[in-house]
C-alpha cells in the first residue's frame, strides 16, 4: 500500500509497488485526464508533477513516489484558469485533444525554470512531447503569451 | 620420509592453529545493569548525538523503515550477507548490557563484550582513532535511545569465514588500534575534517579498493571503490568530475546531497547524507572541516581555474536540435526521453536539471552508475525525503521502455559528445550484467 498527496489531497493506494503511477491515477484513483500514449516515456501523454517537477508517469512505479505531492491536469489550477490554460483556450490549441494535459504539464516546469523561454528553451524542454496533429505552431505561441503574462508583461497580448 | 614430513607439517598447522586461537581469546566482560539514562548529561547525550550522525552510524545500524538503531540493515559483500546488529540498549537483543568499558572495546579493537571478534565490516579500524571523550559521548547517545528487542537475521558467510576467532588474523595483518595524531603543520580546522573523516565517518571505508582478503588497500587510499553494484568515485585528484571539489561545492553536497555544478547523491552514499550528514544536530563547521580536509586530497582550488568555461560548455552540449537528432537515432533517443529533464541553458545549470556534462557517471572509467540509474531510475521505496538524487526529483526508470542495445548506444553517445574520456568498452554486455544483478537483488 502506498501513501501520497494527490492534488492537495492524502490518498492511499492498494495497487502493488511496481504499478506505473499512470494506471493507479486512472484506473485506482478516477483522475483520467492523464493520457496513456506510448507507455514508454517517450511520447509525454502521461505527464504530471512529483513535487511540483514534470515526470513521465507510465514508467515511474507507485512506490517511487510514496509520501511525495502529485499534481495532475485537474490539479494544476482549482479553476482551470492557469495562464496555460487560458492562453490554451484563447489560441485554440487542441485539435484532438488527446496530448494537450501532458503538454500543459511539461509547459508549466518549462516556465518555472526558463520563465522567459528561448525558442530554443520551448524545443529543448517540450521535445519529449508529441502531438500526431501537429499543433505545435500554437503550442509554442501558448507557452508564450502564457509565460509573458506570468511575468506580468502584457505587451504580448 | 613422506610420511614423517606430512606428520611434521601437520603437527605444525595444529600447534599454530592453537597459537592462532589463543591469541584471539578475549575475556568476556561482566554484563552489568542497562544503565538508567537520567545517568548520563544531557550534554554529553547531545555531543554522542552529533558525533552518531556524523558517523552515519544508522546507515548499517538501521534498516530502511526499520526502528532507529534496531539493526536488520544487509551489507552485501564478496564473502556473503553481513548484517548489521542492533545496537539499540535492549538487554536481550542488543547491547542494553554493555559496560562503557565493553564498548570501548568493540569501537578501539572490534571485540564484542563475550570476547568474540567483530568484522571489519564494522570499522573498528576507523573507530579507534577516537578521543576517550567522543567514545564516551557515543556510548551515553546509544544507551538513551528506546530499547528494541528485535533480534536480526544470521550472516551469510561461509566456512571458515564464519569462525569469528580467525577475525585475530585478519587483525594481526591488517588492524593497529591507534588514536587519531594531529598534524601539526596544517590547521586546527583542517585536523577537525581529518579527525571525522578518518576516525568517525570513515569515507574510506567506501572510497578505497579492498584485497581479496577484504582490506583497504592502503597505497590506494581514496583512489574509489565498487561498493553494492555501483562506483564509489575517487576522492583524490583522480576523481573525474570536470568542475574540481571545492570545499564550498563539498559543504552543499554533504549538507543537501546536491549541487549544480556536480549533481546529486545516489546509491548509498545517500543515507549517509540525507540520513546523517545532513542533519542539523551535525554543526555547519564540522562539515565545513570534512570538506576542507577532502577539497585538499583533490586538490580542487589548485585546480578550479576555469570553473566557469566548464560550466557554460557543459550547458551548452544539452541541446540537441532536431537537425542532429535526424542523423543520429541515440541523440534522437535522448532529445525524446531525456533533454527535457535534463537541459540547461546558460550560465549555470539549475540544481533540479541534473547537467550530464559535469556529471560524474559519464566520466568515470566503468558505465556502472549511469547504467544503474538508467536501468532502475533515481528513487528508493522509502519516503519522498529520502529520495536518491536531488530532494523530491524522481527519475523514472527506463529499464523495461529501453533494450540493452538502445541503453548501451545512449550511454557511448553522451560519452562521446558531453565528455573528453575514450569510449566505453562492452557496454551492451555491461548493460544486459547490471539489469541482471539488478533483478536478482530486488
Amino acid at each position: 500500500m502506498t501513501t501520497f498527496d494527490l492534488n492537495g489531497k492524502t490518498v492511499s493506494v492498494q495497487s502493488p509497488d511496481d504499478a506505473a503511477l499512470l494506471w493507479v491515477i486512472r484506473d485506482e484513483l478516477g483522475l483520467t485526464g492523464t493520457k496513456f500514449g506510448c507507455g514508454i516515456g517517450f511520447c509525454g501523454a502521461c505527464t504530471v508533477h512529483v513535487e511540483g517537477r514534470a515526470t513521465r508517469s507510465c514508467i515511474t512505479p507507485v512506490a517511487a513516489v510514496a509520501g511525495a505531492k502529485i499534481t495532475t491536469i485537474e490539479g494544476l489550477d482549482p479553476a482551470g484558469n492557469h495562464p496555460l490554460q487560458t492562453a490554451w483556450l484563447e489560441l485554440q490549441v487542441p485539435q484532438c485533444g488527446y496530448c494537450q494535459p501532458g503538454q500543459i504539464m511539461q509547459a508549466a516546469t518549462l516556465l518555472k525554470d526558463f520563465p522567459n523561454p528561448t525558442d530554443q528553451d520551448i524545443n529543448a524542454v517540450m521535445a519529449g512531447s508529441v502531438c500526431r496533429c501537429m499543433t505545435y505552431i500554437r503550442i509554442r505561441k501558448a507557452i508564450k503569451l502564457a509565460a509573458a503574462r506570468m511575468r506580468g508583461d502584457t505587451s504580448h497580448d | 620420509m613422506i610420511r614423517r614430513v606430512s606428520i611434521a607439517i601437520l603437527v605444525t598447522a595444529c600447534f599454530m592453529l592453537a597459537g592462532l586461537l589463543l591469541l584471539a581469546w578475549r575475556p568476556s566482560i561482566a554484563p552489568i545493569e542497562p544503565p538508567s539514562p537520567s545517568s548520563f548529561s544531557a550534554e554529553l547525550v547531545a555531543k554522542g548525538e552529533a558525533l552518531s550522525a556524523a558517523g552515519h552510524c544508522a546507515s548499517c545500524h538501521t534498516q530502511p523503515g526499520g526502528q532507529l538503531f534496531a539493526g536488520g540493515y544487509r551489507l552485501n559483500t564478496p564473502f556473503g550477507a553481513i548484517f548489521g546488529t542492533n545496537i539499540t540498549p535492549d538487554p536481550k537483543t542488543g547491547i542494553g548490557v554493555w559496560s562503557l568499558e565493553a564498548f570501548t572495546r568493540a569501537m578501539r579493537e572490534g571485540v564484542a563484550r563475550d570476547g568474540s571478534h567483530l568484522l571489519p565490516a564494522f570499522p573498528y579500524y576507523a573507530f579507534t582513532k577516537l578521543s576517550d571523550d567522543d567514545v564516551r559521548g557515543l556510548y551515553a547517545y546509544l544507551m538513551t535511545r528506546p530499547a528494541v528487542n528485535s533480534t536480526v537475521p544470521a550472516n551469510t558467510l561461509p566456512f571458515p569465514l564464519n569462525i569469528r576467532a580467525f577475525q585475530e588474523g585478519w587483525k594481526i595483518l591488517f588492524f593497529r588500534s591507534t588514536r587519531y595524531q594531529a598534524d601539526p603543520s596544517k590547521s586546527a580546522e583542517w585536523n577537525r575534517g581529518a579527525y571525522l573523516a578518518e576516525g568517525l565517518a570513515d569515507c574510506t571505508g567506501c572510497h578505497t579498493p579492498r584485497n581479496p582478503l577484504g582490506a583497504e588497500e592502503v597505497e590506494r587510499a581514496y583512489t574509489g571503490a565498487v561498493i553494492e553494484g555501483w562506483i564509489a568515485p575517487a576522492l583524490t585528484e583522480a576523481n573525474p568530475s570536470p568542475v574540481p571539489w571545492t570545499q564550498e561545492e563539498l559543504f552543499t553536497y554533504l549538507r543537501t546531497g546536491v549541487t549544480s555544478l556536480h549533481g546529486a547523491t545516489g546509491a548509498t552514499m545517500t543515507p549517509v547524507i540525507r540520513g546523517a550528514l545532513a542533519l542539523p544536530v551535525v554543526p555547519d563547521s564540522d562539515i565545513r572541516a570534512i570538506a576542507l580536509y577532502f577539497s585538499g586530497m583533490d586538490r580542487a582550488s589548485a585546480r578550479a581555474n576555469d570553473v566557469d568555461a566548464t560550466t557554460r560548455e557543459a550547458v551548452a552540449s544539452s541541446y540537441v536540435s532536431s537537425d542532429q537528432a535526424e542523423n543520429d537515432p541515440n541523440a534522437d533517443r535522448y532529445a525524446s526521453a531525456c533533454m527535457s529533464c535534463h537541459y540547461n541553458a546558460g550560465p549555470t545549470p539549475l540544481a533540479s536539471r541534473p547537467e550530464l556534462a559535469l556529471n560524474s557517471s559519464l566520466m568515470l572509467a566503468e558505465p556502472t552508475n549511469f547504467i544503474q540509474v538508467v536501468l532502475n531510475g533515481v528513487t528508493n521505496t522509502a519516503t519522498i525525503d529520502n529520495t536518491q538524487g536531488a530532494r523530491g526529483l524522481v527519475m523514472p526508470e527506463y529499464g523495461s521502455s529501453l533494450t540493452d542495445g538502445e541503453i548501451a548506444g545512449l550511454a557511448a553517445y553522451l560519452r562521446r559528445t558531453r565528455t573528453k574520456y575514450p569510449p566505453w568498452s562492452d557496454l551492451e554486455k555491461k548493460v544486459a550484467a547490471i539489469r541482471r544483478e539488478s533483478a536478482a537483488s530486488r
